[in-house]
């Protein structure tokens, strides 16, 4: 393919993930601030994001698996997820993130526990997504194309 | 106030990683100097305030390094109402403009936060045109 087609699919690909919801505005706030003095921004930021939200729900599963759950725990994890996934507009994890606080205000396990498995779901979806969007500018560049963003 | 030129020196707080990188790149994007700190305790410490005494206390401290302080409201230990409070009380300190973030739009968080002094309150997620609203407010008030 050349650059001309890869640049195409990656606008596809780009397009479809606004359209079906995965990210919103807020990640084109994320692309307007990479530049030649900031080249990897949106790499650098996103995968900050990977790893928090790795850490996150690994802290999820501990807190709501045990005997007397923390509300205050857990909803406090949900809140910097929600945040972060809002800063990246990671916006089907934020929007399960707010639908799983009310579960902890409510004090709810049972609430609480399908949410987690949503927001792990989500969560992988877009962190595929957005892996492949990555994996598509880097073909962009190798194959002698400028920098797509 | 220290004369910043074009580069006003922003101290910006947030306990969430991903939050402190994008306003850091939002106000470097908007010609800032920028420092961050993760939580309450840290930005004090820069700032030069020492947290354990009541009154003013570093000697250290005459003038204040920062134009402006942004911080997120809702953050372990102390929040940022609390941070708020601290550089409203100093006398170094009190006349550095504060603004408030928050993910959350709650009317008396925001009253609260403006009755003890503070700037302006924003709504998380920035965005690059709420940072140059900032600026310009910034700017209007140095003159």
């Amino acid at each position: 393919m050349d650059v001309a087609q890869l640049k195409r699919q990656l606008f596809e690909y780009t397009t479809l993930l606004f359209h079906e919801g995965f990210l919103d505005e807020q990640f084109t706030q994320l692309q307007q601030l990479q530049d030649e003095n900031n080249p990897d921004f949106v790499v650098e930021v996103v995968s900050l994001f990977f790893d928090d939200s790795e850490r996150l729900l690994n802290e999820l599963a501990k807190a709501l698996d045990q005997q007397n759950t923390d509300f205050k725990k857990v909803d406090a994890h949900v809140h910097q997820l929600k945040g972060s996934s809002s800063s990246i507009g990671a916006q089907r994890v934020q929007r399960v993130c707010i639908t799983f606080r009310n579960y902890c205000q409510d004090k709810n396990v049972e609430g609480c526990l399908k949410c987690l498995q949503q927001v792990k779901h989500e969560y992988s979806l877009v962190k595929n997504k957005l892996e492949t969007l990555f994996t598509l500018e880097k073909q962009i560049l190798a194959a002698g194309g400028s920098a797509p963003m | 106030m220290a004369d910043y030129g074009d580069e006003p020196h922003v101290l910006a707080v947030d306990d969430n990683l991903v939050d402190r990188k994008m306003i850091e790149a939002l106000l470097k994007n908007s010609s800032c100097k920028v420092t961050t700190a993760e939580n309450g305790m840290r930005a004090l410490e820069y700032l030069g305030i020492r947290d354990d005494q009541p009154g003013e206390s570093s000697a250290s401290a005459t003038t204040s390094k920062v134009n402006l302080i942004i911080t997120d409201y809702c953050m372990p230990g102390m929040t940022g109402f609390e941070l708020l409070k601290k550089v409203k009380g100093s006398s170094f300190l009190k006349e550095v403009p504060v603004v408030i973030m928050s993910s959350e739009n709650v009317p008396t968080r925001i009253n609260k936060c403006l009755a003890e002094g503070a700037q302006m309150f924003m709504l998380k997620p920035l965005k690059a045109s709420d940072v140059k609203k900032l600026r310009c407010h910034l700017m209007n008030c140095r003159t």
